[in-house]
């Protein structure tokens, strides 16, 4: 019996000593859109450059995704050596000390070149904690067409009035033609995304620098009175339940004049195997109010390594490998330009070919520019972050105010008692949770 | 002598039967229907129902994009082994509440019953840090584990049922003949209540292949069931709804024809004992 015993702790000994020697495995938690979706099937070129490192997919629904990964982030679970995280979950994860700082990321990653917005917002304390993978924003996308036929041009830089204006001409609802479509459905990365850009630039706020809760104020009202104006004038029918992707399918389909949304949407309007009004799209800025502020959000998809992770030289190499110059060029190599990783370099928005396949490319640019995430509002504010608040407790507060403002636009409440149920829930949480007495 | 029933009125019952089963199940043929669809006429509007040109791409970017047999045999090993060691423990358990009853029999049944009340997430952190410390996560074994103590209240009932309904005589009779305890269970019980157990399983093992939040919260690359395979196909960024209903009906086929060969026997299963 000893010798068996010996025999087999001899053997798992040997394994021990000879595992790293058979290569690292690293499991990536990714979220599904056609970005990570195209770097799924490029990691050939990172294997075959670094034969010593395994790559081991995990691809979730990006709400599925966040559970998972903060689950096992806050219990340490260790289950993951690459995490795709979202410029939310960075700052929040980086002070927590859930992170490993991402100052050496190779000679020629050239850090500086990471568009200054989007870099801001992974940045705690000076230091990089994620790499950027794509980046986007959120502009006016409108059919040309329609807007001849009105008679108007659009701005580069629109208003609100005159998005209203343009929303009122372009409606045909006999042609079930809507001049505008905008998010309804509830979420803090549903219609609160949307809804906290506008507020933003009609000089709302969702705390003032004591934490207290602003929603009982003139320009939350003022804001969510013009949406409801927009959306029940002008919108589609049932738009309480419509998210991104509804809104792409009816704007695909030629039934929306306007579309306020991501500016990754743009590669799919234009995109002739799916959209049937592909060459008859053009863009604008997010639009304004006159107070200094854009109606547009910021967000990036970021690799980040756990800390504690066993494998943090192996995670940055690949990390390094992802978000790199040379990968971008990969992309344009295997898949042309137009399916390139936007919104993280700067130097891609001086690459003239790829200026030239992505006719969005400016106006991505100059949206992103325009989000500043540590001065989102037109006063100031005690938080980061231009369509969230990066505080733990904003997940589950921007759902339930949310699920007001939806309840709103489904007429279920009135505008008054739709800010003060926010108002009412928001002071109750943030008072729970100390910030204020 | 069972009721007349007029030819009128049986045809006007099979119409309404028929109109509900195929409202039950329109949800799932419009799945497999979308997943011979391309992306755009996935979300045509208004969309057509069979008049559309059928592809199989969907099928073949799943297939090349996800490791579908890994996650088709974790589906297999996780509901067939949390079934089968659910059944090795209710079956006792339920012989013995229904054959040698205590004071406080029914309250147990009840307390077990009341475990399902409680929402999942409630025990997700305590569970997630055994787990890690028992080194269990992305494990097959630990989703058997888990997923066989989520559906014991269930099998432990319905096995509870069908057991009460055997007459007692039959198992003291055993007993006088000199079966022991491990006879009376084994040669008597358990073949008279083979029917009861076959639709325990099958149900139980239909619960287990769809349960979607402890297979997608504990595992990661290595036992992920078809639940995960189905969440990497959805986007709230994205149309990929043609795609994802390929994922869905890969997803769905196995346990569908299972359920379709049996369902006689699921039938009798679910009308049988306290609830017909």
């Amino acid at each position: 019996m000893t010798t068996l015993i010996r025999a087999l702790l001899g053997a798992t000994a040997i394994t021990l000593v000879a595992g790293p020697a058979l290569g690292e495995k690293l499991t990536i938690a990714t979220v599904n859109n056609g970005d990570m979706i195209r770097m799924q099937k490029l990691t050939d070129d990172f294997t075959s450059k670094n034969p010593g490192i395994e790559l081991e997919w995990v691809t979730l629904e990006e709400n599925v995704l966040r559970q998972r990964v903060t689950t096992d982030i806050a219990t340490k679970g260790g289950q993951y050596d690459i995490m795709t995280i979202g410029t939310y979950e960075a700052p929040i994860w980086a002070k927590q000390g859930w992170l490993v700082e991402l100052d050496d990321l190779g000679a020629d990653y050239d850090v500086d070149d990471l568009l200054p917005a989007i870099r801001g917002g992974l940045t705690v304390d000076g230091k990089l904690y994620a790499a950027p993978f794509y980046g986007e924003s959120s502009m006016v996308m409108y059919r040309k067409d329609l807007m001849q036929k009105a008679n108007m041009e659009m701005p580069d830089a629109p208003s609100w009035d005159f998005i209203k204006q343009a929303a009122a001409a372009m409606t045909d609802k006999e042609n079930e033609v809507y001049g505008i479509c905008l998010r309804g459905k509830a979420g803090w990365g549903e219609n609160m995304a949307f809804l906290s850009a506008m507020a933003n630039s009609y000089g709302a706020k969702w705390f003032d620098m004591e934490w207290k809760p602003q929603f009982d104020g003139d320009a939350w009202k003022a804001t969510l009175t013009d949406y409801l104006d927009l959306m029940n004038n002008y919108g589609p029918p049932g738009a309480s339940n419509n998210g991104f992707n509804e809104n792409l399918s009816l704007f695909q389909t030629g039934k929306c004049g306007m579309w306020i949304d991501a500016t990754v949407a743009a590669s799919f309007v234009t995109n002739p195997d799916d959209s049937t009004v592909a060459d008859k799209v053009g863009f604008a800025l997010a639009p304004d109010k006159g107070l200094g502020k854009r109606g547009n959000w910021l967000w990036a998809w970021n690799l980040a390594i756990p800390a504690g992770s066993q494998k943090t030289e192996a995670a940055k190499t690949f990390i390094a490998w992802a978000t790199s110059k040379d990968y971008l060029a990969l992309v344009a190599e295997k898949e042309g330009w137009a399916n390139v990783p936007p919104g993280t370099r700067t130097s891609l928005y001086q690459n003239p070919d790829y200026l030239e396949a992505a006719p969005f490319a400016r106006m991505t640019l100059e949206s992103i520019n325009a989000a500043d995430p540590q001065n989102p509002t037109v006063d100031e504010v005690p938080y980061v972050g231009v369509q969230f608040v990066a505080i733990p407790e904003f997940q589950g507060l921007g759902t339930a105010v949310g699920q007001q403002f939806s309840a709103a636009l489904a007429g279920s409440v009135s505008i008054d008692q739709a800010l003060q149920n926010a108002q009412a829930t928001t002071e109750r949480t943030m008072k729970r949770a100390g910030y204020i007495k | 002598m069972a009721r007349r029933v007029s030819g009128r009125r049986q045809l006007v019952v099979t119409l309404i039967a028929w109109a509900i089963g195929l409202a039950i199940f329109f949800p799932i043929l419009w799945t497999i229907l979308t997943s011979f669809k391309t992306e755009a006429e996935a979300i045509a509007s208004p969309p057509s129902f069979l008049a559309f040109e059928w592809t199989l791409e969907n099928y073949a970017e799943v297939n090349s994009r996800s490791n579908y047999p890994l996650h088709f045999m974790n589906s297999v090993i996780i509901s067939l082994g949390s079934t089968l060691l659910g059944l090795l423990i209710a079956i006792p358990a339920a012989w013995s509440m229904a054959f040698v009853p205590a004071k406080r029999t029914k309250d147990i049944l009840m307390w077990m019953l009341s475990t399902k009340m409680l929402p999942p997430v409630g025990v997700l952190i305590p569970i997630y840090l055994m787990f890690r410390d028992f080194g269990l996560l992305d494990t097959r074994i630990g989703l058997v584990v888990v997923l066989t103590l989520i559906n014991l209240p269930i099998i432990v009932w319905m096995l509870f049922t069908y057991f009460k309904e055997i007459p007692g005589e039959i198992l003291e009779a055993a007993r006088m003949d000199g079966a022991s305890l491990w006879d009376e269970v084994v040669y008597v019980l358990t073949p008279m209540a083979v029917p009861g157990i076959a639709s325990t399983l099958l149900l139980n093992v239909i619960l287990a292949w769809n349960e979607a939040f402890w297979t997608l919260n504990l595992t990661a690359a290595k036992a992920a069931p078809l639940t995960a395979f189905i969440a990497s196909y959805s986007s709230p960024e994205g149309l990929f709804y043609a795609k994802l209903s390929a994922a869905s009906t890969l997803a769905i086929a196995p346990i569908l024809i299972l359920g379709w060969f049996s369902q006689k026997q699921l039938v009798r299963g679910l009308t049988f004992g306290a609830v017909k």
